[in-house]
């Protein structure tokens, strides 16, 4: 009889416990802190995709504007994913997306945009990688808004999603 | 390429050679013959070949950058130098479950060649029990964590293994610590398959003790690598910290440790069997608790690395399933044969094992508490905790004094009845430990009696321990030097903590900073590049009262592949002290941040570590428990 007790509750207790971990795997635990700090728009000259020539970051960012930096490559499988989402975003007038091509083959690039469409109204050319780093990334795909005032307000690691998009579209709104 | 076919299609044999296993020992456990068909032994064998083959070209794969393998893609780059292309295989999630497969099937092989003088039925169903375990790691390999999958069109370039886990402690750490893990996965099947047979006796003991003993090795040398990783490279200036994950490996080893202690009590007098095989039971589960803690993503820390739902409900699922079986086998099955045998006479060197598994018991549930209770808590209530070092430490520190004192008398105690003799030498090194205590703090601690009271303790039994080991005849060698390494290292500890002074500053090149007697002197910067990081180094120099003079060169690392910012400490370490210099840069400024600490006998804390190792090992070889 006791040792029948013991076992019960033994086995209430294992099932509260199980019941437990399984609600605790849908509360995942990682979060990143938002980066909210204002920075300043990196300084510097790139090549431009079609024209090849060099272009200043002066006569990139010239309108009123919010601007999208999206960090990019052919062979970065996630940016393939948040290329659709790109797309629909390209469509709103109050902002503008600019690529930066990172660490990629030309024509490999090149196929990407034919085959998947084209968001961005500039494509900047990062051969070797180390724009990005001026901008503050971590790895691609990455994504930066940059507000009226030329300032970087928000950062987003990793692809883009639909509720990112909501979040971007209620900023410029 | 090819190798990423040959290692799946592997993986896919060694599950079909598991399920093929089970068949076969089922037929021969009904068998009539005497003895374990040679059959079994061979496929075991073959098993443990297509995982061995599985594993080598995963390892190729990386060595080879074959960024058509995701897993390769997601954790080493091109740039990475070769010993930690290699090492990456295992310091990701998909390789780091194939090292768990290996271990498994490897141990399973080694145990049914070491055990041929065992009971035919109780090999068997070991082996079956060990194959569910196999089958479940197989199954969750190739449903959701599949090492080999295949990446179209082939990627240029890979993203890199997060730098801090570039470090050669780091690249041993994570097999030495699943050589004790999974280890300790045999203790489970053989004490489950003992317990459907009726098989727990001495001769059981016997047996099992050395595989108790390896595990509890592995996982010993596995905690200490991980510790002496946090020290050298986190830059946070210490060994432990209570991170959950540093947790659950402690929590295997504090019931493992007192498993071994059991293992002898069974061996010598044929009792306490309901403790070995729930502490055999406790064990793996534990063990499997933390990898399904760390990998599932509810807990967040260095270790996690993928946050898929799927992966932690398959390990949960699977998890509570094994604790299951095993308390059904328990309760099922357990006969206590030897009642009587649990009387033990109070003054004994029985009931001073019972009483030490009574401690052990104590902290296992207060570092299990403390590390589930915020995931229970969140979920529960929704509110977010965090458990910290001066929890373990309020709720640890008042039993630690009793459990060292209960273990000096313990040593001393013989098997069934016992004095206690030398009951004068005892008030000696208890009057010495006070007094010298006493002596040693007073100018030092606020919490002097308090204090008093733990390193009186701790001194007490190093001395006692001390004696044994180096004043008496060699009659239980193994014993003596554990149980000397144990005090060592809680002494170390001790003396660590209270003793450790720390200051954190800001200060620029050509400055002076004058700290606790001694000067910090910023002399230059200098820069340097390598394949996988750039660097810069500074050059400090540290000058007694007495005039001397120590250098230290603190990195701050750039790596390229992921860029991450990395602060490589520099740490002179003599017999008494660590001196442990950390820098950071200051954004926008000419200032460097530095931590300097001085860290008296680290180097005694890995040292008694490797001594309580060395009592283990010693004790191997010995065929019976001598005296």
């Amino acid at each position: 009889m006791k040792s029948k007790l013991i076992l019960i509750i033994i086995f209430i207790f294992l099932i509260f416990c199980f019941l437990i971990f399984y609600k605790g795997l849908d509360k995942p635990n990682t979060y990143t802190p938002k980066n909210n700090i204002e920075k300043n728009l990196p300084i510097f000259k790139a090549k431009d995709f079609y024209s090849n020539t060099y272009i200043n970051s002066k006569n990139i960012f010239t309108e009123e504007n919010y601007y999208i930096v999206n960090v990019w490559a052919s062979w970065c499988v996630p940016c393939r994913k948040e290329h659709p989402l790109l797309m629909k975003l390209s469509k709103n007038k109050t902002i503008k997306l600019i690529g930066l091509n990172y660490r990629d083959n030309l024509k490999n690039a090149n196929k990407f945009i034919n085959e998947l469409g084209n968001p961005y109204t500039q494509i900047l050319i990062d051969k070797d990688g180390t724009l990005a780093v001026e901008f503050g990334a971590y790895g691609v795909p990455e994504t930066f808004l940059i507000d009226r005032n030329k300032k970087i307000i928000r950062k987003f690691v990793g692809p883009i999603n639909k509720s990112i998009i909501e979040e971007i579209k209620t900023i410029i709104k | 390429m090819l190798a990423n076919q040959i290692g799946y299609y592997s993986l896919i044999a060694g599950l079909l050679f598991s399920v093929y296993l089970c068949v076969v020992s089922i037929k021969d456990f009904n068998n009539t013959n005497r003895n374990v068909s040679p059959n079994l032994i061979t496929l075991s064998f073959l098993q443990l070949t297509f995982v061995v083959i599985s594993f080598l070209s995963l390892i190729l794969s990386f060595i080879n950058s074959d960024f058509s393998n995701e897993t390769v893609f997601n954790n080493s780059h091109t740039t990475k130098p070769l010993f930690y292309k290699i090492s990456g295989t295992w310091g990701n999630h998909e390789g780091s479950l194939m090292l768990w497969l290996l271990v498994l099937t490897l141990f399973i092989f080694l145990f049914l060649i070491k055990s041929r003088e065992q009971p035919k039925k109780y090999r068997i169903l070991t082996l079956l029990f060990q194959q569910l375990i196999i089958i479940g790691f197989f199954l969750f390999v190739l449903m959701t964590s599949n090492p080999f999958n295949y990446l179209f069109p082939i990627p240029l370039e890979g993203l890199g293994l997060n730098p801090i886990l570039q470090d050669p402690a780091l690249a041993i750490h994570p097999p030495l610590l699943y050589l004790g893990y999974v280890g300790s996965s045999i203790i489970f099947s053989a004490s489950l398959a003992a317990v459907a047979q009726n098989y727990i006796s001495k001769e059981w003991g016997q047996h099992i003790k050395k595989w108790v003993l390896i595990s509890w090795i592995f996982l010993t040398i596995g905690i200490m690598l991980g510790s002496i990783w946090a020290y050298y490279e986190l830059g946070w200036g210490g060994f432990w910290f209570w991170d959950p994950v540093e947790n659950v490996s402690l929590m295997p080893w504090l019931t493992l440790t007192a498993l071994l202690h059991c293992i002898l009590v069974l061996e010598r007098r044929g009792a306490l069997t309901s403790w070995v095989v729930i502490l055999s039971i406790t064990t793996f589960t534990l063990s499997m608790c933390g990898t399904f803690l760390v990998r599932s993503g509810i807990l967040n820390s260095v270790h996690t690395f993928a946050n898929d739902p799927a992966r932690g409900i398959f390990i949960l699922i699977f998890l509570f399933t094994l604790i299951f079986l095993s308390l059904g086998v328990f309760f099922l099955f357990y006969k206590d044969n030897n009642k009587d045998s649990n009387n033990f006479f109070w003054l004994s060197k029985e009931s001073s094992i019972l009483v030490n598994n009574w401690f052990m018991m104590y902290f296992l549930s207060v570092v299990l508490i403390g590390t589930v209770y915020p995931i229970f808590l969140d979920v529960i209530s929704a509110e977010k905790i965090s458990v910290g070092p001066p929890f373990y430490q309020k709720l640890i520190a008042p039993f630690l004094a009793p459990f060292l004192l209960f273990m000096a008398f313990g040593l001393k105690l013989k098997w069934i009845k016992s004095k206690i003799e030398n009951k004068n030498s005892l008030i000696i090194f208890l009057i010495i430990s006070v007094i010298l205590t006493f002596f040693i703090l007073k100018n030092i601690t606020t919490d002097l009696f308090f204090y008093t009271i733990l390193i009186s303790a701790a001194f007490f039994l190093f001395f006692s321990t001390s004696k044994e080991l180096f004043l008496k005849k060699f009659n239980n060698i193994s014993q003596a030097v554990a149980h000397f390494g144990f005090s060592l290292l809680i002494l170390s500890i001790l003396f660590n903590g209270i003793l450790s002074s720390e200051i954190t500053t800001n200060i620029k090149v050509g400055e002076k900073y004058n700290y606790n007697n001694e000067e910090i002197f910023f002399e230059k910067i200098e820069e340097k590049n390598e394949s996988n990081f750039n660097s810069i180094i500074g050059h400090f120099k540290i000058t007694n009262d007495k005039g001397k003079v120590v250098e230290l060169n603190p990195e701050i690392r750039v790596y390229n592949q992921p860029i991450i910012i990395t602060s490589e400490a520099d740490i002179k370490t003599t017999l008494l002290e660590d001196k442990f210099l950390v820098m950071n840069i200051v954004k926008g400024n000419e200032y460097f941040n530095i931590r300097y600490q001085v860290k008296p006998f680290m180097l005694w804390i890995w040292i008694s570590v490797l001594i309580l190792c060395l009592g283990g090992l010693l004790s191997i070889p010995k065929k019976k428990y001598e005296k």
